[in-house]
């Protein structure tokens, strides 16, 4: 996976609650066995004025010019609910996102961001407001750097930085871009010593190789 | 101090703790489907990894094949055929269960797993599908997780899981006549909102669930996923216990003694201290009926749609107005004022047997057919309840009321890319999400109980059976 350890860019807000994975990449737009292809679906049902058609919709900020290369997305509350599709997570990805900040998210959605080196910032309401207004007044030119190293966000020169907290294991596989598999594949004596006792204690969950 | 039920399963499935927060748990059975497990084990093939248990792990075909008769590896989805396929060479390739397209028991993964055995009270289980948490009406620890967790899952025997906290929703009373588990999950949607759960394991107690049948406990945690909590739960009693009995992957003879013993243990201690508590008192619940895009945007089915003036906050007042616009509706009328298009009787919350016998009875009773110019479909969740309603003739009560009796399989409960009831139709559905686009472009879903969905395809608008 792709580590997280700093990033500058230029931040997008779509400030709605319960941003669902359906609106981040709908289920029609997910056309092939793969994590990739997705970038055109993203947000497809909102930049879209005909999806089919590929008609943009000029009044999505996605398809406004000072947003273009934006790589940060600010949201509102619950982004990311609904389906578990990791796929809203690569179609972010795809289309150049290395983080979303929002007041909080959806546990499904964050755990597949977290397992792709998307960066998810819980942040509160008003340090986000600030963020927003920063970047409204000129989206290109007022970028918005994260540390992950020191858990911080700098905006506005004037203001202080911000500071996030984040899961220490979860920052840990961020900031070293952990493969989790081979991680855990270290641990496979544990599992099997857990295994043998718990084959004594619960029997019935073995179904016995066939 | 007592054990809740949740810290129970948890202590019970840790293999070791990772950090203050995180443990490393034991993954009972993983099961998958054609739509998210197909990527994820096409991961495992290229990686060169195999499924580490492989008679644990088990998948269907559910999102993608098509519900019509006759169906076969083509889809009315364009490159449908291209993850049937994909997904029948990585279950041989991995040597895990597929319940196949023509396989007898064949249907929507979280109806079929408890159908065979597969999902026990205690066990552990997990799928790269939200609504895995379905599973924890028969009081297992399941929830859905995305593709590469899936794929941990497989590799390992294991997942890595952050530990959310608790909550107990208690409901006094008793659900009145005609008001169902889907009534109660949409009213406790709208009461926490659509991220309530958010960071919780909430576990659902109290008479009104006692009484509740085994079905209608997967109806209600069903939907726990839109409260965006991480899985829903109840406590196995006799009723779950003689509901599993006797299943295909469920313990037999002594074994079966030795696990229905240890499953009575595993309910909240008396004084178990949960981190967040609700209570309701439901006696006079009214059946409910969306009307937005989101599943909290309910109302009792007679109350008139909120103004988006009176939403808690300017986020969600552009909110109320966005989901209005999209739906068609105003705030101030009623639901019922609006004429449907389309009535949609499926998906893994509502088209079990016992939902599919509540609408026919219904047909039955009432003589009513599906009202003229409604386009309406039954489609019942897996081989197994198909051939049960059709032994009992509910197919023939569908069908000469003029609903259409499909195949087994999540059909228009989402849209694939195939079929869709089309744009600015207005559907009556017992599935769970309103969410914009959720059944095909520009769709207006209403999701509510099997019973309002039927007593609305007869009646032509939205409208809740009072007369039961
Ligand atoms: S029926 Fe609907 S909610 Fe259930 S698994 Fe299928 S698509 Fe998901």
């Amino acid at each position: 996976m792709t580590p997280f350890t700093q990033h500058c860019g230029v931040a997008l807000p779509l400030l709605r609650d319960n941003i669902d994975t359906d609106a981040i990449i709908p289920s029609r737009e997910m056309r092939t066995v793969s994590r990739s292809g997705l970038a055109a679906g993203l947000f497809a049902p909102w930049r879209y004025l005909d999806a089919d058609a590929r008609t943009s919709n000029p009044e999505f900020a996605l398809n406004q010019s000072e947003y273009s290369g934006a790589s940060i997305l600010l949201a509102g509350d619950n982004f990311g609910c609904g389906s578990s599709r990791e796929h809203a997570v690569w179609a972010l990805m795809e289309s150049g996102f290395r983080a979303v900040i929002a007041p909080s998210f959806a546990t499904i959605f964050r755990n597949n961001a977290l397992r792709n080196g998307l960066l998810t910032v819980a942040l509160a309401q008003r340090d986000l407001d600030e963020l927003v207004a920063w970047v409204s007044v000129d989206p290109a030119a007022n970028a918005i750097q994260l540390d992950l190293e020191a858990c911080t966000i700098e905006s506005d020169p004037e203001k202080e930085k911000k500071v996030f907290s984040v899961d220490p294991t979860a920052r840990d596989m961020l900031l070293k871009g952990l493969d989790e598999i081979g991680l855990t594949e270290q641990s496979m004596d544990l599992v099997s010593r857990f295994e043998e006792r718990d084959q004594a204690r619960r029997p019935w969950v073995y179904l016995g190789s066939d | 101090m007592g054990t809740t039920l949740f810290d129970k399963l948890w202590q019970e499935h840790e293999v070791t703790t990772l950090s203050e927060r995180q443990s490393l748990l034991y993954i009972d059975r993983i099961f998958l489907h054609e739509r998210t497990g197909s990527v994820a084990l096409n991961g495992l093939l290229e990686r060169q990894r195999s499924v580490r248990r492989r008679e644990h792990a088990f998948c269907t075909m559910d999102h993608i094949v098509d519900t019509l008769p006759g169906r076969g590896d083509d889809t009315l989805m364009p490159s449908g055929r291209d993850f049937i396929v994909a997904t029948r060479h990585a279950a041989q390739e991995t040597g895990i269960q597929l319940f196949d397209i023509a396989d007898a028991d064949q249907g929507i993964v979280h109806v079929i797993s408890p159908e065979l055995g597969i999902a026990l009270p205690g066990l552990s289980l997990i799928c790269p599908d939200s609504h895995t948490c379905t599973l924890g009406g028969l009081g297992a620890l399941a929830w859905g997780v995305g593709s590469t967790e899936a794929e941990h899952a497989l590799a390992t025997s294991t997942l890595r899981v952050t530990r959310p906290q608790t909550m107990r929703v208690s409901f006094a009373g008793l659900l009145g006549e005609g008001v169902s588990a889907k009534d109660l999950i949409l009213f406790t949607i709208r009461e926490l909102s659509a991220s309530g759960g958010a960071g919780y394991a909430i576990e659902f107690a109290g008479p009104a669930i006692d009484a509740l049948p085994v079905e209608a406990r997967l109806t209600l945690c069903n939907m726990t996923t839109e409260l965006s909590a991480f899985t829903g739960l109840i406590a196995a009693d006799r009723k779950v216990l003689d509901y599993c009995v006797g299943r295909r992957y469920a313990p037999q003879g002594e074994l079966w003694d030795q696990a229905a013993q240890h499953w009575q243990s595993l309910r909240s201690d008396e004084g178990a201290v949960f981190n967040q508590e609700h209570s309701f008192e439901i006696g006079s619940l009214k059946p409910q009926l969306s009307w937005g895009t989101s599943p909290q945007h309910c109302v009792d089915w007679d109350d008139a749609i909120p103004h988006a003036s009176d939403a808690p906050d300017a986020l969600a007042s552009a909110a109320w107005q966005r989901a209005q616009d999209y739906m068609g509706v105003t705030s101030g009328s009623q639901l019922s004022d609006y004429a449907l298009d389309a009535a949609f009787i499926g998906s893994c919350t509502n088209s079990r047997l016992s939902d599919l016998q509540l609408a026919a009875a219904y047909l039955e009773r009432t003589g009513h057919k599906v009202a003229k110019g409604v386009k309406a479909l039954c489609v019942p969740d897996s081989g197994q309840v198909k051939r049960a309603a059709e032994a009992e003739g509910l197919d023939d009560i569908f069908r000469s009321a003029g609903f259409e009796w499909r195949e087994p399989g999540c059909s228009m409960c989402f849209f694939a890319g195939g079929e869709s009831f089309g744009k600015g139709v207005r559907v009556a559905s017992t599935t769970n999400r309103n969410f914009e686009g959720r059944q095909g472009l520009g769709v207006r879903t209403h999701i509510a109980s099997p019973l309002t969905v039927v007593a609305s395809a007869c009646a032509g608008h939205l409208v809740a059976d009072t007369t039961a």
